[in-house]
């Protein structure tokens, strides 16, 4: 059984985010980027599941510019066999992603999808879903455990009321939450190895996709600043301020 | 004039909190709002939405197996809906369950998704944040076919209670519902705390307390202030406390008028939870812990002896 991966180029969740003075979006240039948190645990996953003999090859694929080929070779080096580049320089939405996604999970037979539940850089947490909807197939976001076995996968999910498990049958789309797994630390030998592996590039009309009319970003602000307040010695001083203020 | 459907989220018979904000997004927005239950027999969560002001009609979905809230499920027969009643607008609330099957509505519409608006500037433009709350982005998106939202339910008051009930109309819908994926267990945390999404007052621990027998200390506090209880991403996995417990970008984005961050270190991610809290009071024994940055009432010290202290003096 095949397993896709998806795999987005993020500016690494510890940098401090500056928005630029013109409101045009966000300093990229020359910030420290990496792939989404939620992705490296999606690679994870695939490649447990690989050891354990349940899938046979995994193929990890991006949608992107050619920075996008860095992000690649980290999905290589945690175990996927090959890549898949889809190379777009303009910025994308989620449902043009998605639908670049869903043609090469068609395209590739795969039977199992994994992506992240959520791009920290838009927060969206939509492209998943909107991948199984294209293709018709099951999902089950938000996997905080996934057993995959005779044909089904049985996912547990993490939800505002706690865990609900969803069973469907394969094949299917699978987002993962932080506590799927905890990600393997890249060892050298498999950071040299993953040179070596293939990637193949492919263009939004190879796919047969269009990319279709997006959100226009009117302007990027700074969220509403907090002040910082003010520092209290005592429990006393603290339980007196909160009363005072009718807090408590 | 736009014409708001808004997706009536419920579980054990009742209504979701959080609709009534959604309703209150929709009044913004402006137009007709329609709240539309999918249920296994909708009656009593029909009646929970007609009486929120703002509304005009409510539209019931009866069908075996809605209740679970299956996204696969549900979604086509929302595609009906909104396409059978000419709909402009799409809203459903940012739970975990509006952002499970509301993408694949839009998927199925062709419309890219309007995730988590926290401000409505007219009937197509939106401030949404990014980047966890660290930037704002406003959007222009377009009308057609039409727009499709998760609302942010800690940036909305809620609508009141309506003079008069809208009235309440059972309909079918035209929807193949796949059978390839079926639910199976829904494990919920019972609890008599109030609701962290609704509380006014939250009272968080994290890594700190080191263990979920020191966790009670917390709880003991909360339980004084009558608080909800939340807890760091590392409380949790470290196995504190459940899932449900989380706050932050991928926990639960809450908005309580007092938040107690307790041995938390305040990341950008845990603060992404907690912007719209009133006012935030930190307890940690580092003096440079970033928390502090934020809090509007910090105090340096050890939790176990501050914590119990404050429990007796509150
Ligand atoms: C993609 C992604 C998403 C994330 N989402 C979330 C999220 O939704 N929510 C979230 O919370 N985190 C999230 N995180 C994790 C986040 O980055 C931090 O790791 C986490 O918030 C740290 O939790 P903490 O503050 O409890 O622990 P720590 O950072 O370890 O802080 C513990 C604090 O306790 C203080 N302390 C220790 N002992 C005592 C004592 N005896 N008395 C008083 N103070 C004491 C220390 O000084 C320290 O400041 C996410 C991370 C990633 C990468
Ligand atoms: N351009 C992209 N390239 C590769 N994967 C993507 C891309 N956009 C989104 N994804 C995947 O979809 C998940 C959710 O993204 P989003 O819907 O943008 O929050 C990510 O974690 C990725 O796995």
């Amino acid at each position: 059984m095949k397993a896709l991966v998806s795999v987005k180029r993020v500016i690494d969740y510890n940098v401090r985010i500056q928005v630029k003075p013109d409101g045009s979006g966000v300093v990229v240039d020359g910030v420290k980027h990496s792939v989404n948190p939620f992705d490296e645990i999606a690679m994870e996953e695939a490649v447990r599941l690989k050891e354990k003999g349940k899938v046979t090859e995994i193929i990890a694929v991006t949608v992107g510019g050619q920075k996008c080929e860095e992000t690649l070779r980290t999905a290589l080096a945690f175990g996927a066999d090959r890549a898949v580049h889809v190379k777009v320089d303009e910025e994308i939405q989620p449902l043009t992603a998605a639908m670049a996604l869903a043609a090469v999970f068609k395209k590739e037979g795969a039977e199992l999808f994994f992506l992240g539940k959520q791009a920290i850089d838009d927060d969206a947490a939509q492209t998943g879903q909107m991948v199984a909807a294209l293709l018709d197939l099951p999902q089950a976001t938000f996997a905080s455990k996934v057993d995959i076995d005779g044909g089904k996968a049985v996912v547990t999910r993490e939800v505002d009321a706690g865990l609900e498990t969803l069973e469907f049958d394969l094949p299917g789309i699978i987002t993962t939450d932080l506590r799927l797994n905890e990600p393997r630390y890249l060892k050298l030998p498999d950071i040299m190895k993953a040179k070596k592996k293939p990637i193949e590039t492919v263009s939004l009309a190879d796919l047969g996709v269009t990319a279709i009319a997006g959100l226009k970003s009117v302007k990027t602000a700074n969220p509403p600043k907090r002040s910082k307040g003010v520092m209290v010695k005592t429990v006393d001083e603290l339980v007196t301020a909160l009363k005072a203020k009718g807090l408590i | 004039m736009s014409k708001i459907l808004v997706i009536g989220q419920h579980a054990d018979g009742k209504l979701n909190s959080g609709i009534a904000k959604v309703v209150n997004a929709a009044k913004a927005i402006g137009g007709d709002i329609h709240v539309a239950v999918f249920a296994n027999d909708g009656a009593a969560v029909a009646a929970q939405a007609a009486a929120l002001d703002g509304v005009a009609k409510v539209l019931v979905v009866d069908r075996a197996g809605n209740d679970d809230y299956v996204a696969s499920a549900i979604a086509p027969q929302i595609v009906a809906l909104t396409q059978s009643g000419g709909y402009s607008h799409v809203l459903a609330a940012g739970t975990t369950s509006g952002k499970d099957f509301l993408p694949r509505v839009a998927a199925k519409l062709g419309v890219q998704q309007v995730s988590d608006i926290m401000a409505v500037h007219s009937a197509t433009s939106f401030d949404r944040p990014i980047y966890a709350g660290n930037a704002i982005l406003t959007v222009e998106a377009p009308a057609a076919p039409a727009i499709v939202a998760t609302i942010r339910l800690a940036s909305f008051q809620a609508t009141g209670a309506a003079a008069a009930a809208a009235p309440i109309e059972k309909i079918s819908v035209d929807a193949v519902i796949p059978g390839h994926t079926r639910f199976v267990s829904l494990a919920a945390q019972k609890s008599e705390r109030p609701e962290l999404q609704s509380a006014t007052r939250v009272v968080s621990g994290g890594r700190a307390l080191g263990s979920s027998e020191n966790f009670s200390i917390i709880y003991s506090l909360a339980d004084k202030l009558k608080a909800g209880v939340g807890a760091s991403r590392a409380a949790v996995d470290s196995g504190y406390v459940p899932n449900d417990m989380q706050v932050g970008q991928t926990g639960k984005i809450i908005a309580p008028e007092l938040y107690f961050a307790i041995g938390i270190s305040g990341a950008i991610q845990h603060l992404a939870g907690i912007k719209d809290a009133r006012t935030i009071v930190a307890i940690n024994k580092d003096p440079e812990a970033p928390i502090f940055e934020v809090a509007d009432y910090g105090l340096v010290g050890d939790l176990f002896a501050l914590v119990p202290e404050l429990e007796a003096k509150a």
